[in-house]
């Protein structure tokens, strides 16, 4: 038999309704996984696990009970910390945000939890979501659970390796500029960024707003659409947030893709691009052509505009976004300064991180008199610009395919040095966002190294459905892959876990763990008031001030 | 098009955002900005005179509330993550009139 | 001073809107209220919070617009004005810079001078800041969010007023105007209307503007006056001295009466306006306009001309009711309780005003039910008390809002009209005063009036005077 970190969400929620699998066991089982690879893999910045097991005894009764019926019953999830859930710490990997308690649950998280969901933790991420690695985290950066050397890309990194290394069934994350698509790629996983407004933003830590997008993370096509099944909703807290006319995405869980008219951009495929990862992209588009797709290749035109466009409307948005960070009702306060101004600043250039503080300067510096016109207002009109473009391709055909990432995951600490040269990787998946647009990462292959590769399927507006076909045809073609060391933990797991699911000894653990030194639930009243509290729960490794990256 | 971005320029833009940096930085906050800006000169090879700005994707318009009270009184939560306060306010440096 | 100079103002007034919650949360716009207890995490700028419109605040813009002869963008968005204060959660204001509700109105004045049309430039919605308390023990300030958040409208005048009478006549007609609109109690003391007044001279006959200054911090009426003033002699003393006046924003201090500039380093006033991406267009249909301008309410100038056909008052009268949307409530409503206009409108418009002036209060300050003073109207009518005890009731009701049944029970302050008991006061007076009886007698009309007066007195004033007077020549022809 499998070891319960290899089922996927879905199996899990099945397992969990028959009473196969009891809601704590699955937690316990995540937490103890969480443990063996937490050291090398960084993917949490916060796990409360005295709240984890609360939740999911709580969640069991009502599975017991009958009040809770989802498939998604019961199954532990990661949230990606800049996602505010009343009582965890929401830290968006900043120091300026250390301590920050949010004082309510985000909409998306809420509707997670009405589906029974169990929280396991945040998840550690590029600093205010501004990066492409997860390095420009003030809590360190998250490692590939393909391979620890590289990257999990970001700023979703933390979600994507957790989900990657089987430390939770699924997460979420948030996709600005290509955020959860790319490091999905990285980690080899399934991610999905859904048409903005479908997700309310009510409690998503804003970057760049009119871009901003929360999305599923799962390890196929099928768990991410259950969960954005259960995200979805029109919120009135969220002005931008639209009514759909039907949230039904399951439904096109079907293996079918005859007659489905699938368009590849010449555009995403040239200069750029990684030989073997091309290769990787036609081979899946081969795969739905034999499925009894249409594919075709088209030019898509303005690809290369978009990257300046969403720097300047990104940055502009982030600079006012981010300044209600001052020192004043939240967060971190400098321990010196001199009057009012003084404390701003040094607030603000202490507790943020060198890649967050170049786009505030950027999107200051566009917004500023005499600017406004030549650049914001610019890249409003090609933003304008860009979505016709894809309306005019979407007139053709149902879904364009290509590319995530122009190569697979780099080496820890070889992006930092270029961040223009960072920028650029966010090719593919930046328009989507300026155009309001679904797309989805769905893992395709591995290069020479064992990276994995994903290929991104992008929908028009509202049609889900669409790409969520294509890729659960695709999906159904090849078996979930999963990284040795995610194996290599469950293994450790069986021998971790007694008869009674206790966990055995304890590894030296960080410092974001609530101490638990004998079994489940042995916590002492102390660290669980420290754990309330939000004191000694988290990483509090000091910001390394070195970290830049990519988009979000 | 090379952009020359001032160091009076990066001092003000500081003044604007609220953040001080250091000697070094400023230099490489210039030289970003420069190589930044250089880059996004590239959108001014389109043609964007037939194009209306989009802030909004979608035409989605008049989205209201009623006028009805629905918040009660929540100033301890909202209090609670202050790192200065008294009596009941947020505490900061004297601000001058 | 040789030459001739023209002042040359124009006004931003700012108006909190009489919403029962906040432009993007509902939380309460309740005044007063601890400190942060009327808050939540969207007016507290919490990370993740969104702001959601109030439907209200767009009805009461369109209101005061159509009020104010505007035209309406029927296409509007909201704007944030990025700046770095303590009073503002998120450090940006939403406001709206690029497409304001209303633009180019017009209202018009009458001072001395006559009657003029002052410009409406723009009228747009946006948010209140907080308030800062300046700590009296430490060297620190403190900040409450309740006012964070309360809609406001800025109604942003031509440069079109030339003095200080102008200014005031203006900020009057706002006044009156959105009072009757019911859109704000605009009180200048709780800053619920404020006013900035930008102001710039010229020489007379010279077509181009000067270099104008902006004045903050007036918080009435007088205040406001004092500041063109102040500023316009201290801009000519400039010129005079062949310096310059610097365009610069400047605090008024009443109690010095002088000014001061309030620039700084760090105060760049340069806003970085960029539209809201969290709020969405407002749209602005033509039967949106048509319905509220079908649902406004009667303004000054109709309640004045229906007020004289209606009931019967003279002009003038009608012009002092109507000149407080209050005091013409007061009215109506009381007469809607004891019919009466007359009699109700010389309450209000002597006793009422005499004790207002008194006071050193306004219009809008009067606090009583119309119900007490239909009350005490009611009693004289019926002849319970008399007009001089009435007065002196009316000035408890003013004072205290007392319940003049109440009051007249509790003090036994009735009429006595009970022959027999008035009889006898009559005859003790009579006997202490044998002189009355033979003055009268003698044929001294006089000598009745002291006798009247004298059981008057004995009455401390509860007898009906009419009745004592015919008791008392009564008897006193029975004597003869």
């Amino acid at each position: 038999m499998r070891s319960i970190l290899e089922l996927t969400a879905l199996e899990l929620g099945r397992r969990i309704k028959k009473k196969e699998i009891g809601v704590e066991e699955a937690a316990k089982t995540a937490l103890a996984q969480m443990r063996v690879l937490e050291p090398e893999l960084n993917c949490y910045v916060t796990v409360d696990e005295r709240m984890v097991l609360d939740q999911a005894q709580k969640v069991q009764k009502k599975i017991d009970d009958g009040e809770l019926t989802g498939p998604l019953a019961g199954v532990p999830a990661a949230i990606k910390d800049n996602l505010c859930i009343e009582g965890l710490p929401a830290t968006c990997s900043s120091r300026i945000l250390e301590n920050f308690m949010p004082s309510y649950t985000a909409e998306a998280v809420v509707r997670l939890l009405d589906g029974g969901a169990v929280i396991l933790g945040k998840t550690n991420m590029d600093e205010f979501a501004m990066g492409s690695t997860t390095e420009t985290s003030a809590f360190g950066a998250t490692k590939n659970p393909w391979n620890p050397e590289h990257v999990p890309g970001g700023s979703s990194g933390g979600s994507c390796g957790a989900v990657a290394a089987n430390e939770c069934f699924y997460a979420l994350g948030s996709d600005t500029g290509g955020s959860i698509r790319q490091p999905s790629s990285f980690c080899g996983v399934t991610g999905i960024k859904p048409t903005y407004g479908t997700v309310s933003r009510y409690g998503l830590i804003a970057y760049g707003s009119s871009l901003d997008q929360i999305g599923p993370v799962g390890k196929n096509v099928e768990d991410c659409t259950a969960v954005l099944e259960l995200i979805s909703s029109y919120d009135k807290k969220d002005s931008t947030s639209i009514a759909r006319r039907d949230y039904d995405f399951t439904s096109a869980l079907v293996d079918d893709v005859r007659g489905m008219r699938i368009g590849i951009p010449k555009d995403y495929l040239g200069a750029g691009l990684d030989g073997q990862v091309k290769e990787a992209i036609l081979k899946a588009a081969g795969v739905l052509e034999k499925k009894g797709a249409l594919v075709e290749e088209f030019d898509l035109s303005l690809t290369e505009y978009a990257i300046p466009a969403y720097y300047v409307i990104a940055s502009a948005e982030a600079s006012s976004n981010l300044s209600r960070f001052d020192g004043v009702k939240y967060g971190f306060r400098a321990k010196e300064y001199e009057g009012l101004h003084n404390m701003y600043k040094r607030s603000r250039s202490e507790g943020f991180g060198p890649e967050v503080k170049r786009r505030i300067m950027l999107g200051s510096f566009v917004l500023s008199s005499g600017y406004y016109d030549a650049y914001y207002l610019k890249a409003l009109k090609t933003k304008a610009l860009i979505k016709q473009a894809f309306d005019r391709a979407f007139k053709h055909f149902d879904v364009i395919l290509g590319p995530t990432a122009p190569s697979t995951a780099p080496k820890l600490g070889q992006s930092l040095c270029d961040p223009l040269k960072m920028y650029l990787g966010d090719i593919y998946t930046i328009s989507v966002n300026l155009a309001g647009l679904p797309a989805m990462s769905v893992p395709c292959g591995k290069d020479s190294q064992g990276l994995p590769i994903g290929v991104q399927l992008i929908g028009d507006c509202f049609q889900e459905k669409n790409i969520i076909r294509a890729g659960y045809a695709y999906e159904c073609s090849r078996s979930y892959e999963q990284p040795e060391l995610a194996v290599r933990g469950a293994e450790r797991d069986q021998t971790m876990y007694g008869e009674t699911g206790t966990p055995k000894g304890s590894m030296a653990m960080e410092n974001k763990w609530t101490e638990e030194s004998e079994g489940a639930g042995g916590m002492g009243e102390a660290a669980y008031a420290a754990a309330k509290r939000g004191a000694g729960i988290r990483i509090t490794a000091s910001p390394d001030g070195t970290g830049t990256g990519g988009a979000a | 098009m090379a952009n020359a971005i001032s160091r009076e320029t990066i001092e003000y833009v500081g003044i604007l955002a609220k953040l001080e940096l250091s000697p070094e930085e400023k230099e490489a906050a210039r030289k970003d900005m420069e190589r930044m800006l250089d880059y996004i000169d590239k959108l001014n090879e389109l043609d964007t005179s037939q194009a209306e700005p989009m802030s909004h994707v979608f035409p989605v318009n008049n989205v209201f509330r009623e006028d009805v009270v629905t918040n009660g009184n929540e100033r301890e939560k909202i209090l609670k993550n202050a790192p200065e306060q008294k009596a009941g306010a947020f505490k900061v440096p004297k601000t001058v009139e | 001073m040789s030459k001739q100079y023209e002042t040359v103002i124009g006004l931003e007034v700012h108006v909190e809107l009489a919403t029962k919650t906040k432009i993007f949360c509902g939380c309460s716009t309740e005044f007063g209220g601890a400190p942060n207890s009327h808050t939540c995490p969207v007016c507290t700028g919490m990370p993740g919070s969104l702001p959601v419109l109030n439907k209200q605040v767009v009805e009461y813009a369109l209101a005061v617009g159509l009020a104010l002869h505007c035209s309406i963008n029927q296409y509007c968005k909201f704007d944030r004005k990025n700046y770095f204060y303590p009073d503002n959660p998120q450090n940006y204001q939403i406001s709206q810079l690029y497409l304001p509700i209303c633009h180019d109105g017009w209202v018009e004045i009458e001072t001395g001078a006559g009657k003029k049309k002052v410009g409406i430039h723009e009228i747009h919605m946006e948010e209140d800041a907080g308030k800062l308390i300046h700590d009296e023990w430490e060297d620190c300030s403190l900040v409450d969010y309740n006012r964070s958040g309360v809609p406001l409208i800025e109604i942003v005048s031509e440069p079109d007023m030339r003095s200080a009478d102008e200014v005031i006549a203006y900020l009057e007609k706002l006044r009156l105007i959105i009072q009757y609109l019911g859109a704000s109690d605009c009180k200048l003391q709780e800053g619920s209307m404020r006013a900035d007044v930008n102001l710039s001279v010229r020489e007379a006959g010279t077509k181009e503007m000067g270099t104008r200054t902006e004045m903050k911090n007036l918080n009435s009426f007088k205040a406001i006056a004092r500041a063109v003033e102040g500023e316009r002699n201290r801009q000519i003393e400039l010129l005079e001295e062949g310096k310059k006046v610097i365009q610069e924003t400047r605090r008024w201090d009443d109690n010095k009466e002088a000014s001061h500039a309030m620039r700084s380093k760090e105060d760049a006033q340069d806003y970085r306006y960029f539209p809201d991406p969290d709020l969405v267009p407002v749209v602005i249909s033509d039967e949106w306009i048509a319905r509220v301008k079908a649902q406004q309410p009667e303004l000054q100038a109709e309640k004045m001309e229906r007020y004289q056909r209606e009931y019967q008052l003279p002009e003038y009268d009608a012009g002092i009711l109507t000149a407080s949307k209050h005091l013409a409530d007061v009215f109506e409503e009381t007469v809607k309780l004891c019919g009466r206009p007359k009699e109700v409108s010389n309450w209000l418009m002597t006793d009422a005003m005499r004790l207002l002036k008194e006071h050193e209060k306004e219009p809008e300050d009067l606090s009583f039910s119309p119900e007490n003073l239909a009350k005490l109207i009611g009693l004289v009518e019926d002849h319970v008390i008399n007009r001089t005890v009435a007065r002196n009731i009316f000035e408890a009701i003013f004072a205290e809002n007392v319940d003049p049944k109440q009051y007249v029970e509790e003090k036994g302050l009735k009429v006595v009209s009970d022959e027999g008991a008035l009889r006898q006061v009559i005859q003790e007076i009579l006997d202490k005063n044998p002189q009355s009886v033979a003055d009268y007698k003698a044929g001294k009309q006089k000598a009745m009036g002291f006798v009247v007066g004298q059981t008057m007195r004995a009455m401390k004033g509860k007898a009906d005077p009419a009745v004592v007077n015919q008791l008392v020549k009564g008897i006193l022809e029975a004597e003869i």
